[in-house]
């Protein structure tokens, strides 16, 4: 495979990739870093790729595990440092005023989501990808995926209802 | 638009339930990025804003391929390897052969001055030689020396042992 047959590939969903490493390292320095090892990555198998049906859910699906493993080193890092992982009852109001506006206040709120949760609702909601596709990609059954979607968009309504009074606009 | 509106709430709660289609979450979007949302659903409205702001970010950087660096790499380190072998073997293109006549009456001049300055220096530390004798001696007695000194490295192996346990 050329180089220039391997980029007309990966362009259509390089930003989506992109997208959901940001989604799980939240910074954006992180998330390219890591895009470019991915298409690193899937350059040196380039004929594989090839065999591949689906190169973008293949794409994707590497993504999640190359992001989830980098936060979990990460995580192992951080260990002695971070050791409190209870919630505060004041720590939503709190980011909630650091966020400019509702619309900032709606990544913070999806900041804490779970991880899973978090990878659904990028590849459901931001991506629209259907049920199908999402299930290709995480390896899971559509009902589990319906299941986390749900608890997802309700935590993001519960949170924005809750604050919404609070009129930050 | 009551009918809209009852539709809509049958969508946010089918939503809620991650039950809607594709189809129907884009009706859901439209209707929450437009102007005229009801007052009681409007909390929703920062959601699909922030869905729709998310999906625009883009992978700005280059698609790192990095194939014309590393050829250009290998190609620096063909041409090191070359300059490398010319180093060793063209000194000894030159070397053939050769005796006083062939260099310039100058050259020969001082070739022979600085014979003559070496076999000075050379007989002078012949002379050195005999007084060296004498440290010989000295060399004798520090070997003897030498031996003492070996009992105290025992002694210190011992101690050594002795620190371990």
């Amino acid at each position: 495979m050329k180089q220039a047959d391997f980029v007309n590939i990966v362009m259509p969903f390089k930003d989506k990739v992109f997208r959901l490493a940001k989604r799980l390292l939240v910074s954006r320095e992180e998330a390219e870093d890591a895009t470019q090892e991915i298409l690193l990555k899937l350059w040196k198998n380039n004929k594989k790729i090839e065999d591949y049906k689906n190169v973008e859910a293949f794409s994707m699906t590497m993504t999640k595990n190359f992001c989830l493993d980098r936060l979990k080193s990460k995580q192992a890092q951080n260990l002695k440092i971070v050791h409190s992982n209870y919630t505060d009852n004041n720590s939503s109001l709190q980011k909630q005023v650091e966020a400019k506006d509702s619309v900032d206040w709606v990544s913070k709120i999806m900041e804490d989501l779970p991880e899973q949760q978090k990878i659904i609702v990028q590849l459901r909601d931001i991506e629209e990808y259907d049920f199908a596709e999402i299930a290709k990609m995480l390896d899971m059954n559509e009902t589990a995926i319906r299941v986390n979607l749900s608890r997802a968009r309700k935590t993001i309504r519960e949170k924005l209802t809750s604050t919404h009074g609070y009129g930050i606009k | 638009m009551d009918m809209v509106l009852n539709n809509i709430e049958e969508l946010v709660e089918k939503y809620n339930n991650a039950e809607t289609t594709l189809k129907e979450e884009a009706q859901l979007k439209a209707y929450f990025l437009s102007d005229d949302v009801a007052p009681h659903l409007e909390h929703y409205k920062p959601m699909f804003q922030y869905f729709l702001e998310s999906k625009k970010e883009q992978y700005t950087k280059d698609v790192p391929l990095n194939t014309k660096k590393t050829k250009l790499y290998q190609w620096i380190s063909v041409a090191a390897v070359a300059v490398l072998m010319l180093g060793i073997f063209i000194p000894n293109w030159n070397s053939g052969p050769k005796t006083l006549a062939d260099y310039t009456p100058e050259e020969q001049k001082l070739y022979l001055e600085t014979k003559q300055a070496l076999a000075l220096i050379s007989n002078n530390l012949n002379q050195g030689l005999h007084g060296m004798n004498a440290l010989d001696m000295a060399g004798d007695n520090f070997n003897k020396g030498m031996g003492k000194a070996n009992y105290i490295a025992v002694y210190s192996n011992t101690t050594n042992k002795l620190l371990k346990n």
